[in-house]
């Protein structure tokens, strides 16, 4: 099969022109003004508008707490789930993954009508809500996955070695689960810090999350500073991924 | 006891989830414009779904078709190219392969919005007019990275020397490809299947950036702007009720298989 190599070729020019050609787009468009001279102007203009950065501080906020909250809730759901003596049932599991399966913007219309027929009034407590909403699955199947795949002789060890069950709990269980946190972690932190349409449905527009900004920036032809605001994003974005050490993350994997 | 706590605590956790799911079927009966009014039953609502017979805009089962045209063509473009990828890939070595599974990685790790704005920012600079086509290409970008991750363990543990012994006894090259290599593959490239196309059905930032002015509505745009005019349109209701239930079977059907075929190999 030595030959064989050169089959990648296409899908890598394929690589280069539709993902490594684009995002050098980005840093291209960023550094620009409308006629096409370079230019900081752009960046300028983001860290000197009090609105820019404050929504960007409000996106990072949500998404943190999301995060957290994800996690505060996801983890004992996960912990259950995969624990045979306190779940027997594959139709729970089932329901909990089931969600990440329907179109998110449906799930999210449907939460901020809930929301609207019980007369709540559409706000930050909405956003968080109908964000956790949306994302606690996405937190729940890969820590629930990798406690399910953990090796019980390892908890049965630390028993035998005398430690109480809550010790087995903090020093044994949770350093293990860590790599399905931090898959969690991804698959929650970077789509809240980086929606749009959803933070718009919850809170009726009133609140704009740095992807909004984003998004009406492009739509309203100023492509430049669009560009440079994506590429803080791509910052963002990047110093997050350094924390999952290129562990593959399996979405599907048990589904299909 | 400390079993029922622990029921308690899913159980109360998945009302709470699938409330806002629960009260769309419900009021999918009910002809009344806003949810939470109960005007009594009726399947109107469904009924004009599919005759298209829509109280709003009426492009919406125009917008359904769009939206499995476009991931039925994106998700069998990406498993044809992310196969023969796979392939090329697991044959590789040393930086080459690092590098192009570094590109592979970034497609997924990008949250939509970027891969959405660089992709409208490639038509933009290259001139390209975007519209259906544009968008099935950037669906295939986003789409095509999990079919090769699907695909590659499978060669990773196919036994190498199955292939050769097909050479041996002398198969052509196509022949042990076709007869030995895709039966193996086919798993993979069934689930990276499966995984794109719902990939597509989900996407709505990167359909949202490289659609054009042209007017093409996919599901998650047609939502996008039916909800920004206020309102939900009341046939989203039966729809996204008949969505749920339908996913609801799979999911279990496939749950079942998948637990017969794990009791039929022990």
């Amino acid at each position: 099969m030595t030959k064989r190599s050169t089959w990648a070729l296409p899908y890598a020019i394929f690589l280069v022109f539709f993902v490594a050609l684009p995002l050098c787009l980005i840093i291209f468009y960023a550094f620009q003004d409308g006629s096409g001279n370079f230019t900081l102007d752009n960046f300028t203009k983001f860290f000197t508008d009090a609105d820019a950065i404050g929504t960007f501080a409000l996106s990072l906020e949500v998404a943190i707490e999301n995060t957290a909250i994800c996690i505060l809730l996801g983890y004992p759901a996960a912990w259950i789930l995969a624990n045979k003596k306190l779940n027997k049932s594959a139709v729970t599991i089932v329901l909990f993954i089931l969600p990440m399966w329907i179109n998110a913007l449906m799930r999210t219309l449907a939460t901020a009508e809930l929301f609207h027929m019980l007369g709540i009034q559409l706000g930050k407590g909405t956003l968080l809500i109908g964000m956790v909403y949306d994302y606690l699955p996405f937190m729940i199947y890969p820590i629930y996955n990798i406690l399910n795949k953990m090796d019980k002789s390892y908890a049965e060890a630390a028993a035998d070695l005398g430690a109480t069950p809550w010790q087995i709990f903090w020093k044994v269980q949770v350093p293990l689960s860590m790599p399905g946190v931090i898959s969690g972690v991804m698959m929650v932190f970077m789509p809240t810090v980086s929606t749009f349409a959803i933070s718009e449905f919850l809170t009726n527009n009133k609140i704009k999350l740095f992807g909004t900004i984003i998004q009406e920036n492009i739509n309203s032809s100023m492509w430049n500073y669009g560009a440079a605001l994506s590429l803080v994003m791509l910052v963002i974005i990047g110093i997050t991924s350094l924390l999952q050490d290129n562990k593959k993350e399996d979405v599907s994997g048990g589904i299909v | 006891m400390k079993r029922f706590f622990a029921q308690c605590y899913i159980w109360l956790l998945l009302i709470v989830l699938y409330a806002p799911i629960v009260f769309i079927a419900i009021f999918s009966f009910t002809e009344s414009k806003v949810l939470g009014n109960w005007t009594g039953f009726s399947t109107k609502l469904y009924s004009n779904l599919f005759t298209g017979d829509m109280q709003g805009t009426g492009s919406l089962m125009l917008a359904i078709e769009n939206t499995l045209i476009i991931a039925l063509i994106a998700a069998s473009v990406s498993t044809l190219i992310g196969t023969i990828a796979a392939i090329g890939i697991h044959n590789m070595r040393g930086k080459t392969k690092q590098a192009i599974t570094f590109m592979n990685n970034i497609p997924m790790l990008n949250p939509d919005i970027i891969t959405g704005v660089s992709l409208f920012l490639l038509f933009v600079f290259l001139h390209i007019s975007q519209g259906y086509v544009t968008v099935v290409l950037a669906h295939i970008t986003f789409c095509t990275p999990y079919v090769v991750l699907n695909v590659l363990p499978r060669l990773t543990q196919m036994n190498p020397n199955i292939y050769e012994a097909a050479l041996d006894l002398g198969a052509t090259p196509g022949q042990a490809l076709k007869k030995v290599l895709l039966p193996l593959l086919k798993p993979g490239m069934i689930s990276g299947f499966i995984l794109a196309f719902t990939m597509s059905l989900d996407d709505f930032a990167v359909t949202f950036f490289t659609r054009g002015t042209i007017g093409l509505d996919t599901l998650s745009t047609y939502i996008y702007t039916d909800a920004r005019k206020g309102g939900l349109t009341p046939e989203l209701r039966p729809l996204i009720t008949l969505m749920f239930v339908g996913i609801l079977i799979l999911l279990i059907v496939i749950n079942i298989r998948n637990i017969r075929n794990a009791k039929n190999e022990e």
